[in-house]
């Protein structure tokens, strides 16, 4: 165990920058990767921590497990294709997912605020309820909490998950190699749309649903088919810009993607284009990228294809070892550019 | 997506861009003057297919960044009041006034609201009686139209709640004060094609003239832009200086009447201040006595409000197209789009921004 | 500035020219849209919009014409070719685009 340092009191993040949290904070861009990087990495410091993978891997009793935690805030409550419950069990799920895990138990904590209809909690957690039955889980402990009114934005769950890996491979951002293929599992930036349709604000009339859903499974199916998996991240705030960035960080190896090859959905793409908002930064929560050598790509794809989340699954790009590592993007007429994480939280525009 | 899609077309583009190519015998600097312009060029890697001697200078073609600080001041002080709904379109959101922004006005438990429209703001003043609404009027000759229309429909309401801070600035006078800068490089104009569909292309007649520079109304896809260069280019080579439109799809020589007659009865052209260039006489709009009554400034009593502007931040020789932004001491450095000294580093297509997202870091 | 995007116009509605809307549809997107800066527009008619305002209309016509223009740019191209004997190549600008790299 690594003994601890003389515990500098004094807070590492640039606060002078930043005297008070802002929305962007929670993000999935810059600002956030900051505040982890600054703040939570420092002060936690572990090299598990420090892999910043989306689950924790460790080892205990001889078998290796893995561990996850997220919370679920969205507004509004309810929207097209899930609602915060939903949400709350298929992310966590997905988590555990993307280190290959197979998803065992979550455990859920509820912060309601004071004055909250009966009847909408009872909608949440029933969702919770089906959603963890398809996905195979069960919620074995949890915990309730109310706050007065006006503390709370209504609603405010907390989902931990664990799960159990039955294969040797370390799926890992280390793991990935140049000339390996980048993929997705299908069109992007639905549930980030879908939400903004119902927007105080930015309302529009679409079909757009929220593409939430439980991975697991489809990802169980690439391992038992004997996919060597390199890397896997389900992409969720920030969008494929902010994946593909921390994957190239972490990974210190340049990808290369085009545009032509991205599947956006056309209704997706024209409420981004009404509103001013890359579709490559607008958050999914059903979706993965995944790293698998090349010779893989084929057969990953189809296993992905012929899976009911895995519809829309395409090649995107490779990993190159071009140095500085960086994530490129040849754009729809061929030309070239640097693709940079966000800083912050993606606003409408009319400029 | 129709009249869209097709103007994306990867071959199409490297035509028009090998053509420019073949024609372009020297070095030639053009202006594109639309945010909108520069974020497609930016996005879609135009200038790489350009050749070396095409330079594209970003103009000062984001109203965002023109804004000057004191009205984002004063857009604060309001925003912070209890009993303000203060709406604005996201661009505005992130502008770094003296020492913060609407967003940590709303961290703050300010009520701050992004629209999509003017339209907007005026409903939630229908809607929320008990509260003073005010909508943050920022934008070229593109917006006003919205903006005077959500006046005027506060007006046939008969709403007391709604209120105006008006910050709509015009692009010819910005236009002359860049032509009439001694060391300027601008040689030829894309100018702003959805500013066009408004105002026509009349107006820049006489500047073409005067200051001998080809103008191409020009729209913001990338076939558009390709073809507005080599149109501009073509007169260059030619020696010749006129107006030609290129966004012909959308723009019409006189423009949009209906639009232009009502913000005609609810704006007059008055002096405003462009953040990074000063004072430009009649370049802005203000409204009309008749409907003062809407204006924020005078019922929130800030008009006395007086701010410098801080000396570090060169945004505003960027936006004369004067400097580079990786020119500027601070870029990338002390300023950078987490923490921006300008509004060309938060605007999502402020020269500065596009620079730093899409380029080699130093 | 100024992110105006081309819609076509599902239904109109509203009397008063002045608040006369419409919804317009945007790829499958529908969005309630002030008309009252194009009075002329049916609906079926493609117009350009920002802010929640129609803009102006979208003449079909002169939408083709950079299509045109290419057309005619490629014809020429032909042409010299046939009329010379495949003179040289114009100097192809485009970056090349790295390969990605194999392992």
């Amino acid at each position: 165990m690594t003994s601890i340092p003389n515990f500098n009191l004094s807070c590492p993040f640039p606060i002078e920058n930043y005297p008070q949290v802002l929305m962007a904070h929670g993000g999935g861009g810059k600002l956030m990767h900051q505040l982890i990087g600054k703040m939570f990495l420092p002060a936690f410091g572990n090299p598990m921590l420090d892999s910043q993978h989306d689950a924790s891997v460790f080892e205990a009793g001889g078998q290796r497990l893995a561990f996850t935690t997220d919370s679920y805030v969205v507004r509004p409550l309810f929207f097209p294709g899930g609602d915060l419950g939903s949400l709350a069990v298929h992310g966590t799920v997905n988590d555990l997912a993307m280190a290959g895990a197979r998803p065992l138990y979550l455990s859920a904590a509820f912060i309601i605020e004071e004055g909250l209809p009966m009847e909408t909690l009872w909608k949440i957690v029933a969702s919770m309820q089906q959603a963890a039955q398809q996905a195979g889980v069960q919620i074995i402990t949890g915990d309730t909490k109310v706050v007065d009114k006006g503390k709370g934005d209504s609603l405010f769950i907390n989902t931990a998950g664990i799960g159990i890996l039955d294969h040797p491979l370390k799926i890992t951002p280390a793991s990935v190699r140049p000339g390996d293929a980048v993929l997705v599992s299908g069109d992007l930036g639905r549930h980030g749309m879908a939400v903004m349709a119902v927007r105080e604000g930015l309302a529009f009339e679409s079909a757009i649903e929220s593409d939430s859903a439980p991975l697991a499974d489809l990802v169980l199916q690439l391992l038992r088919a004997g996919i060597e998996v390199h890397c896997l991240r389900d992409i969720t705030r920030g969008g494929l810009t902010s994946v593909l960035n921390e994957i190239s960080e972490a990974s210190s190896l340049t990808l290369q993607v085009e545009e032509t090859l991205i599947p956006v959905r056309e209704d997706v793409r024209a409420a981004c284009e009404l509103l001013g908002l890359d579709p490559f930064q607008v958050a999914c929560e059903g979706r993965f990228a995944a790293f698998v050598p090349e010779r893989e790509t084929e057969r990953a794809l189809a296993i992905m294809r012929a899976h009911p989340h895995g519809i829309g699954a395409s090649r995107i790009g490779s990993v190159s070892d071009q140095r500085p590592p960086r994530v490129l993007l040849k754009s729809a007429i061929g030309a070239r550019r640097i693709l940079d994480m966000s800083s912050g939280e993606q606003l409408p525009r009319i400029c | 997506m129709k009249y869209l899609d097709e103007y994306r077309d990867a071959a199409g583009s490297h035509k028009l861009a090998r053509e420019i190519a073949r024609i372009t015998t020297r070095p030639w600097s053009l202006m594109e003057t639309c945010g909108g312009q520069t974020h497609a060029i930016i996005k879609f890697g135009i200038d790489e297919l350009l050749p070396k001697n095409i330079t594209l200078i970003h103009g000062p073609g984001c109203p965002v960044c023109v804004t000057p600080l004191e009205l984002i001041d004063r857009a604060l002080a309001i925003a912070a009041q209890p009993g303000v709904i203060f709406c604005s379109f996201g661009d505005m959101l992130r502008v770094p006034g003296s020492n913060r922004d609407l967003l940590s006005v709303k961290a703050g438990g300010g009520d701050v609201r992004i629209v999509y429209s003017p339209l907007d703001a005026v409903k939630l003043a229908e809607q929320n009686p008990g509260k003073a609404v005010v909508f943050f009027g920022v934008g070229f000759e593109t917006t006003a139209p919205a903006t005077a229309m959500a006046v005027y429909q506060a007006t046939r309401k008969g709403l007391k709640n709604f209120f105006l801070l008006a910050s709509h600035v015009l692009v010819p006078p910005a236009m002359e004060a860049i032509l009439r800068s001694p060391d300027r490089r601008v040689q030829g104009f894309l100018a702003a094609g959805h500013v066009c569909a408004v105002m026509g292309w009349e107006e820049y007649i006489p500047i073409a003239a005067k200051y001998h520079v080809p103008i191409v109304v020009t729209g913001f896809e990338p076939l558009d832009i390709l073809q507005g260069v080599l149109m501009c280019v073509r007169q260059l080579e030619s020696g010749r200086a006129e107006v030609e439109n290129q966004y012909s799809r959308a723009v019409r020589r006189e423009g949009n009447r209906p639009a232009q007659q009502i913000v005609g009865e609810v704006f007059q052209v008055t002096p405003r201040k462009w953040r990074g260039i000063g004072e430009i006489p009649q370049s802005g709009l203000g409204l009309r006595e008749a409907y003062a009554a809407f204006d924020a400034e005078r019922k929130f009593g800030l008009g006395d409000l007086r701010v410098e502007e801080p000396s570090e931040c060169l945004s505003g020789l960027v936006l004369q197209g004067r400097i580079k932004p990786h020119e500027c001491p601070a870029f990338g450095a002390r300023c950078t789009p987490e923490h921006p000294l300008g509004a060309t580093m938060v605007s999502s297509e402020g020269a500065c921004a596009a620079y730093y997202r899409y380029r080699p870091h130093p | 500035m100024c992110l105006a995007i081309p819609g076509k116009i599902a239904s109109i509605s509203g009397d008063d020219p002045l608040m006369r809307s419409g919804k317009v549809d945007f790829g499958g997107i529908l969005k309630e849209v002030s008309l009252a800066y194009v009075p002329e527009a049916q609906v079926g008619n493609y117009v350009i919009v920002h802010a929640g305002f129609a803009l102006s209309r979208v003449d079909d016509d002169e939408a083709k014409q950079v299509f045109e223009y290419l057309r005619e740019m490629e014809e020429l191209t032909d042409l010299d070719e046939t009329r010379a004997g495949a003179p040289p190549a114009p100097p192809d600008t485009s970056p090349p685009v790295p390969p990605p790299s194999r392992q």
